[in-house]
This record gives structure tokens, C-alpha cells and sequence, in this order.
């Protein structure tokens, strides 16, 4: 066929050397290193994620997609330059093919199918080149604070990121001068030019050259072919070695993601909870402990910062910033599995890669792990990094007694096993609560857990609560001394075996008590219960209960006289991240009579942690303020005077933050369970 | 460097509440819980630290009943490397002196250059250390806060008045007595424990040991438990009656009315 121009692959034997060498030395330095990165990987601990592949499709095409617009303008960026490679995946197949043969027989070159994706193409391609834009201009003038780097964790990030962004807007360009050069000469030579879609960028290139004479255009036809060819090939070899690794890397990441939230992975995958005293060592000490997942994670890291930037740790300036534990964990593999040499003997990763605090910064809260596009996991690296600590014996003093506690008593504050239900003797008269051991028997349990069985303030939650299942006419008792702390946190604090010991002594009395469901007004332990527990009868956490008994019109409600009092909603993390329970409780609040709510701007799965619950009460990090005192001023801001909570420990951290806030007669805290019986017209 | 750490089983002083009982002769001990004496972890913390740096073992060593091999057996899983329990009901009732006598027996069987105690014990008088060097006639260091190893010596510290320390020089063998806050103990966590479950602990008895049932025990005892009461409350004392919040607001008040609280 007639061309304007010579084409690349018309340029002779030498043109179609360069392209054969640049093609082969281009793939073949991508999978050479791609080789070399992933060699951990085959290192690493087992990890089970073969199941429910349907889910895990669906998922991998939605939740990155739903998640990338939460940050709007670095979503819409995003999605479009992604839609963008998709689309233009087979142009470049097309480019590649180019440097060998003028006229490949490809099946998106023919008749309308070809003139069809031409335009789309050419429009895709404008739009990738003005996200480009848009994103450089974002990242070098307006610098958003959640990219910036502290000191501590090294230099800026910003040259790599503009850096890799730069070459997608090169291959934009170079495509643009590569057809625009062809169009224009097509033009001169008053051949049937190609349409070209008015406003793209290869009509405005067309436009551009469209003076320029025949040997000018056949120069930058052909250097732009060129240019193309080695930007593209030369993308494709950078991709390994850093944040653009997430092209390749994210889709198997997204496809083997954690499913099930808020359960925390096995010591071993593989290892039965029975068997694993036969395990040499626990959780997580070398590089070569994690499991491939978990690789995977650190080398699909986009490294966006959304994680660091709703983590309540970095936000009060504790030790720990998600986005470093990736990079540091990234740039640890990249040093001990270098391209070239021999592989480096793996050393202990806490004090040479991670710091212990940074770890116990943790509350394992699940902001991070809810915001991350790419599915990246947090918690359980952090639980298996703990589990490794404790096997070492490196446990903070301030978390030894609590766990010592536990072990000797149950509970961590190291009270005796027959005071567990004292807090019951203060309404023994209007709400009798049984005991179900043994003699007496119960249809409903009420798991009450150790900070509401034992701490002053939130005994009265226990009481709200046995109150509000008395008046439902439910037939409930509790374990009394036999029940143990349900070792949510023991778990996420490392101390595996103490929390088997937890597990089998509360699955034992729990079953033993004959009870047909159980009740919690403790979202740590209604997770517990629910996900690190097995073959228990359902498990219901308070605000449930209630807003079935309330639709069930099982309770009368009377509205108070406080007119001035404006509720907002505390979402505490382990009863919505962890177990999508974000519509029950505003539900229970909203069926009081009078009462104004107001939802604070980060709620619901961008919930703010309160600092944390369980053994966190007793963790003493460094930090510049409280998380507590932050979410106290961030309910001011929505314009409540009444913080509602529907957890104890949520309700601690609330009531101490008011204090320390010097808000106190300003802004209040109250749990939901009292709220609902402050509301009871008897 | 061979090293033994003397330690014992005590009622944990964070997870019971102590009560006397009414006949004045012991403290009730139905519900109370055990744990090893909290000054003789950190010396078995020290003693490992030392192992670790220099070379050698740490033997720990207690003087008890087969309970005794509880406490035995989590500092193992600390990291100890040989437990010795003394268990000889000719030891029962012993005082202080009977147990430093029992103690210093099973030192004379062993080849040690250094032994460490507590610097007391949460339900002791803090007298084993110092007799127990005393009997063995070797130099004795109390309320160690800082212990290095020197070409065969030992440098240790104590904590003086205003926060100021002060270094000695001790030859070994030796016998210390630790401080609390002289390093961070570690962790010792369940799976630690049950990994040493089954390592053999020897039981040596009077009869092993080379000891005169008549010097040990309550029979020898010099020093003998009359009493236990509750002190009646002196005058200007007060104790604040109520839940948690209305002894706090309370002790305010009073600090405030006293000029205390501004």
C-alpha cells in the first residue's frame, strides 16, 4: 500500500534490527528482574487464598474502583489513565508489531472495528495526557500533605512519582507526533487522510506539522517511532523498581485479598490451632516469615499514602505510618534479593527495618486497611510481627502485667475471679441476673467481657444492657467467675497461645451453659466471639439486639427533657470496619423519641479510632496527643454535644478526652446501651 | 561465667487482694494467685544478659514445695539454662537464716562465680542475700541498679540519694542482691512455658544437700511469726469511703482545702 511516509518497519534491515533490539532487550530485562523481585516469594510462608474465586473476581474489578474516588481528584486521575492503558494496551501492540511490518494483520485494524477504536483511542489518549498533566501539576505545585515524607523515613518521593507519571505522558506525546507527522503528510500529498477526532491531541500534532515539509515529517515520524519504542520498553523495565510496580503487581495482590474482615490469620496457615506447639517459631521475625501475600502487598504498595493518612497513630504522632511499614519492608526485599549477587542472609526485622513501637502503635483499628485501593493488608502483618515479638520475649513492661494478669485471672487487671459479677448486685432488685453455671439456665447469654464485669464507670454499661434484655422479656444470665476476657486483643497483641487458652476456657462454659444465642454489648468480644471463635451460637452485639427488639415494638420510649442536646455517633472499629455494623446502631438512636443526631464528617467506615480497646487501655506510646482528644473536637466540629458510643473501651478513651480536652460540661459521652434505657418509659 | 539466681514463689501483689485471716496466723490464701518475686526476675533478666554477653549458664534455684517448680520453670523459658528445686518437708517453717543455710548447701555443691538474689521479696524481710553471703564469706553487694563484667571483676552500681549513683568494685565469686528497674525484664509468654514443660528439674533434699534436718525448719527458726492484724487506724488518719469516683473527688476536696491542689 501507498503510505505519506516511509513507515519504521519500510526504513531497512537496520530499522528492524533497532526495533528486534529494542524489544528483546527490553523484555528481556523486565523478566529477568521481575524474576529476580518475586525470588522472596517462593520463600515465604504459606498463605491460603484460593477460595471463593467468583467473589474475588467481582471484588478485584470493584472494591479498587470504589475505593480509588474517595480521594476524588486522585481518583478520577487515576481511572482515567487506567482506562487509558487498558484501552490502549492494543495500540501498543499495534506499535510494537509496527517496527516489523508496516501493515500488521491485527483484528483492531480492520474496516469500522478500526476506525471505531481510532477515535477512541485518540480520545483516551488526550485524556491520559491532561491526567498526566493534571497530576504532575498537582504533585510539584500543590503538594498534598498525605505524599510529603518525614524526615525520619528518608527523602521526598516526589521526583519518582512525577518521574513515572512524565513517561505516560511521553508515550502519549510520542504516539501523537507519530501519527499527527503521518496525517499531516497525508494531508500534503492530498491523499485520503484519516479522520482524526477535532480536539485530540494527535489532530492538534497534525495541525502542528502540518507545515512542515515531507523530510521534517518523515524525521519525526520515524524518531518518534523510535523514541515511543524505547520510552515504552524502557517504562516496562522501570515498573520493578518502585511505586509502578502496582501495574503489574496489583492484579494478582487484588485477586488473592483478604476476604473475610475482621478475623485475624492463622499462626500458620496449615497449622492446626491444636498443633501448634509443634511450630519451631511464631509470627513474624525474618523477612522470609511473611507470606507471599503479604509480599505481594509491599510490592503492589502504589505508595498513595491513604493509609498513613486516615491511621489514627500517624495521626497523633505515634512511631507507626502504614505507608513506611510497606516501603521500608519493600526497599528491605529489594536490598536482601538484589539483582545482581547473591542473596543477603535475612536479619531480624524489628530494630533493623521496624521498630518495636512502631508495631505496638497499632490499635489495629482498620482505617487503613478500609481506605487502601489496592486491598493492601495491615493487621495481620502487624499481628504476626507481634507474635514474633512476644516469641521473643519483647513485650513492653506496660503490656507484660495486663497479659500476666490475664493469664492468672482472666482479666487484665488482675481481679479476682468471683468479684466478675459484682456489678450486679446494684440493680439485683429491679433485674435479677442469673448465673448460668451448671444449676441454672439461661436461652440468651449475656457476654458482659472484663472492662464492663470490672472497671467502676462501665459496669453501668453492663447494667443498661441487662436492663434493656429484661424489659425485652429475654431469658438471660451470665457466666459470672466462669467467664474469661474473650482475648480479642490478646490475639492482636501476639499472645497467641494465651488467647487458645481463652478461647477453649469460654467455648467451654459458653456451651456448657446450654444458652441458644449470646449477646455482647463489647464490640471487641462480639468479634472475638463471631470471628476467632468456633461452633458457638450466634452471636449478637447489643445494638442488634436492639434494633430488633425495637422493631419487634418490644420497648416504650418517652423523650427527655434536654432540647439543647445534639447526639452524634461514634462508630467504634470493631463493631463497624470489622463487622459492617453501621446502620443498626443510628437506627436504635434515631427510634428515640426527640433526639437530634448528627453524623461527624469521618464516620462510618472512615470512622477515627478513640485509641483503642483491650490491652491498648494499657500500652503507653509515644505520642503528641490523644486520638481520643481528636475525635472530642471532630464531634464539636459536627456540632454535638453528646458523643454515642456502643462500645466500653470507645466510651473510656471518649470520657478521659473530654477531660484532657477541657471540655467537660461543654460535650458529653454516653454509651448506647444507656442511652436506649435513659429512654425507657416504664 | 557460671551464675545462680535464687528465687522464690510469692502471692502476686497485682492480682490479689490480701486479706489476714481472723485468727491472726496467716493471710487467707485460698483464691490467691503466684507468681515468681518480682525483684528475682530482674535478677534472672541480669543473669541472662550477663550469660548472653560473656558465655556460661544460668541456674535458678528456689527453696519451696513442688509448686516451687512453677516459678522454676518460667524463668527457664526466660531463658535460664538449669533449675534445682530444694523441697524437704525438714524445711518447712524455716526463717530467714534456715533458708540462707539451705541456700548456701546447694551453692557448695555447684562450682558458681557469681550468685544473685532479689533485692527482696514481695512477702520477705530481705535478709537471704546478706546472710547468705555472710555464711559463704564471699563479698556481698546490695540494691545492685548496674552490673559489668570486668577481666574477672564486676563493677556495680547502686542508686544513692538524689538520683545519683555510685559504682563499686567486687571480686568475684560474689553474691548481689538486684534492684527492681535494673534492666527490662522480658516476656515470658505461654508457648515458653510449655516448651520447657517436660525439661527435668532436679529435687535435692536435706539428705542431698549435706543438711542437719535440726538447723533448718521451724524447729531451728530464731526468728518466729507471732501475729498478723489490721493496724487500727491512727489519729489524724482517714480513709475514704465510697466508689472510685467519690473517693477521687473527695481526695480533691481535701487536697484542695489543705492548699495542696490549686
Amino acid at each position: 500500500m501507498e503510505t505519506a511516509l516511509t513507515p519504521p518497519s519500510g526504513l531497512g534491515i537496520l530499522a528492524i534490527l533497532l526495533s528486534l533490539v529494542i524489544v528483546g532487550l527490553g523484555v528481556g530485562a523486565f523478566t529477568y528482574i521481575l524474576a529476580k523481585r518475586i525470588r522472596p516469594l517462593f520463600k515465604a510462608a504459606p498463605d491460603f487464598r484460593k477460595d471463593r474465586i467468583f467473589t474475588r473476581i467481582s471484588n478485584t474489578f470493584n472494591l479498587p474502583h470504589h475505593r480509588m474516588p474517595r480521594y476524588f481528584l486522585a481518583g478520577a486521575i487515576h481511572i482515567t489513565i487506567l482506562i487509558g492503558f487498558i484501552v490502549l494496551s492494543l495500540r501498543w501492540i499495534s506499535m510494537v508489531v509496527m517496527g516489523f511490518s508496516a501493515d500488521p494483520y491485527l483484528p483492531w485494524h480492520f474496516a469500522i472495528v478500526g476506525d471505531v477504536y481510532d477515535v477512541i483511542r485518540n480520545i483516551v489518549a488526550t485524556a491520559v495526557l491532561v491526567a498526566c498533566i493534571v497530576a504532575i501539576v498537582r504533585r510539584a505545585y500543590f503538594r498534598p500533605e498525605r505524599y510529603e515524607v518525614p524526615e525520619r523515613f528518608g527523602k521526598s518521593h516526589t521526583p519518582e512519582a512525577i518521574f513515572g507519571v512524565a513517561l505516560i505522558a511521553a508515550l502519549m506525546v510520542l504516539d501523537m507526533m507519530f501519527e499527527g507527522s503521518m496525517v499531516a503528510a497525508e494531508r500534503q500529498q492530498d491523499m485520503a487522510a484519516k479522520f482524526l477526532l477535532p480536539g485530540t491531541g494527535v489532530w492538534f500534532a497534525s495541525l502542528f506539522f502540518g507545515a512542515a515539509s515531507q523530510g521534517t515529517l518523515q524525521v519525526v515520524h520515524g524518531v518518534s517511532f523510535y523514541l515511543h519504542m524505547v520510552v515504552f520498553f524502557g517504562f516496562l523495565v522501570y515498573l520493578p523498581f518502585g511505586r509502578l510496580f502496582h501495574l503489574v503487581m496489583s492484579l494478582p495482590t487484588l485477586m488473592a485479598m483478604k476476604l473475610d474482615k475482621g478475623t485475624v490469620k492463622p499462626v500458620r496457615w496449615g497449622v492446626d490451632d491444636d498443633k501448634l506447639d509443634s511450630l519451631e517459631s511464631f509470627g513474624v521475625k525474618k523477612f522470609e516469615d511473611f507470606t507471599w501475600k503479604h509480599m505481594l502487598d509491599f510490592y503492589a504498595c502504589a505508595d498513595c499514602g491513604r493509609c498513613s493518612d486516615n491511621c489514627p497513630a500517624n495521626a497523633v504522632g505515634r512511631p507507626l505510618s502504614p505507608r513506611f511499614i510497606t516501603i521500608k519492608c519493600r526497599e528491605y526485599a529489594k536490598a536482601a534479593y538484589p539483582l545482581q549477587g547473591a542473596i543477603k542472609e535475612s536479619v531480624p526485622l524489628i530494630g533493623n527495618v521496624l521498630e518495636e513501637d512502631e508495631i505496638w502503635s497499632c490499635t489495629t483499628c482498620g482505617a487503613c486497611e478500609e481506605e487502601c485501593p489496592l486491598l493492601i493488608e495491615y493487621i495481620d502483618k502487624m499481628v504476626d510481627l507481634r507474635r514474633g515479638m512476644v516469641d521473643e520475649g519483647m513485650v513492653p513492661q506496660s503490656l507484660q502485667k495486663p497479659l500476666s494478669a490475664i493469664e492468672k485471672r482472666g482479666n487484665p487487671w488482675g481481679k479476682m475471679e468471683k468479684k466478675r459479677a459484682e456489678w450486679t448486685k446494684a440493680i439485683a432488685e429491679e433485674v435479677p441476673v442469673k448465673e448460668v453455671n451448671g444449676k441454672e439456665e439461661a436461652e440468651t447469654l449475656f457476654f458482659v467481657d472484663s472492662i464492663t464485669s470490672f472497671d467502676d464507670r462501665m459496669q453501668l454499661i453492663g447494667q443498661a444492657t441487662a436492663k434493656l434484655l429484661h424489659t425485652a422479656g429475654e431469658d438471660f444470665g451470665i457466666l459470672g467467675k466462669d467467664e474469661k476476657d474473650s482475648g480479642n486483643e490478646v490475639r492482636r497483641f501476639g499472645e497467641e497461645m494465651l488467647f487458645q487458652d481463652l478461647k477453649d476456657h469460654n467455648t467451654e462454659m459458653i456451651k456448657g451453659s446450654g444458652a441458644q444465642r449470646i449477646v455482647t454489648a463489647d464490640p471487641h468480644a462480639f468479634n472475638a466471639l463471631k470471628h476467632d471463635y468456633k461452633d458457638l451460637p450466634p452471636v449478637e452485639h447489643i445494638s442488634q439486639y436492639l434494633a430488633r427488639r425495637i422493631r419487634e415494638g418490644k420497648y416504650n420510649f418517652k423523650a427527655l427533657q434536654n432540647g439543647h442536646k445534639v447526639y452524634t455517633y461514634h462508630d467504634p472499629c470493631y463493631l463497624g470496619r470489622h463487622n459492617n455494623l453501621y446502620d443498626e446502631p443510628r437506627a436504635v438512636i434515631d427510634a428515640l423519641p426527640g433526639v437530634k443526631r448528627v453524623d461527624m464528617e469521618r464516620c462510618r467506615d472512615r470512622s477515627f479510632c478513640c485509641g483503642g480497646g483491650g490491652l491498648m487501655l494499657f500500652y503507653e506510646p509515644e505520642e503528641e496527643q490523644r486520638m481520643g482528644v481528636l475525635r472530642v473536637k471532630m464531634a464539636q466540629e459536627a456540632g454535638a454535644n453528646v458523643i454515642v458510643t456502643a462500645c466500653p473501651f470507645c466510651l473510656v478513651n471518649m470520657e478521659d478526652a473530654i477531660k484532657v480536652a477541657g471540655l467537660e460540661g461543654q460535650m458529653e459521652a454516653i454509651d448506647l446501651a444507656e442511652l436506649v434505657a435513659q429512654h425507657l418509659d416504664e | 561465667m557460671e551464675i545462680l539466681v535464687c528465687v522464690k514463689r510469692v502471692p502476686d501483689t497485682a492480682e490479689n487482694e490480701i486479706e489476714i485471716k481472723s485468727d491472726g496466723t496467716d493471710i487467707k490464701r485460698d483464691d490467691l494467685v503466684y507468681s515468681v518475686n518480682e525483684w528475682d526476675n530482674y535478677a534472672v533478666e541480669e543473669a541472662i544478659q550477663i550469660r548472653d554477653k560473656v558465655g556460661g549458664s544460668v541456674t535458678v534455684i528456689t527453696v519451696g514445695d513442688e509448686e516451687g517448680e512453677e516459678v522454676l520453670r518460667r524463668q527457664m523459658a526466660m531463658g535460664a539454662d538449669n533449675g534445682i528445686l530444694l523441697s524437704d518437708s525438714a524445711f518447712e517453717g524455716s526463717d530467714g537464716r534456715g533458708i540462707a543455710t539451705i541456700l548456701k548447701a546447694a551453692v557448695e555443691k555447684g562450682k558458681y562465680d557469681l550468685i544473685m538474689t532479689g533485692a527482696q521479696a514481695d512477702d520477705g524481710a530481705a535478709q537471704v542475700g546478706g546472710m547468705l553471703a555472710a555464711m559463704l564469706d564471699l563479698p556481698y553487694a546490695s540494691l545492685v541498679n548496674k552490673v559489668e563484667v570486668d577481666n574477672g571483676k564486676l563493677k556495680v552500681g547502686r542508686e544513692i540519694e538524689g538520683g545519683n549513683q555510685e559504682m563499686n568494685e567486687i571480686e568475684l565469686p560474689c553474691v548481689l542482691s538486684i534492684q527492681t528497674g535494673i534492666n527490662e525484664p522480658r516476656y515470658v509468654g505461654i508457648r515458653g512455658i510449655r516448651k520447657v514443660a517436660s525439661v527435668e528439674i532436679p529435687t535435692l533434699a536435706a539428705g542431698d544437700l549435706g543438711i542437719d534436718a535440726a538447723t533448718v525448719g521451724a524447729g531451728a527458726a530464731r526468728v518466729k511469726r507471732v501475729d498478723y492484724f489490721t493496724p487500727e487506724m491512727g489519729e489524724g488518719a482517714e480513709i475514704l469511703e465510697g466508689s472510685m469516683e467519690e473517693k477521687i473527688d473527695k481526695l480533691i476536696e481535701l487536697l484542695k482545702a489543705k492548699g495542696g491542689l490549686k
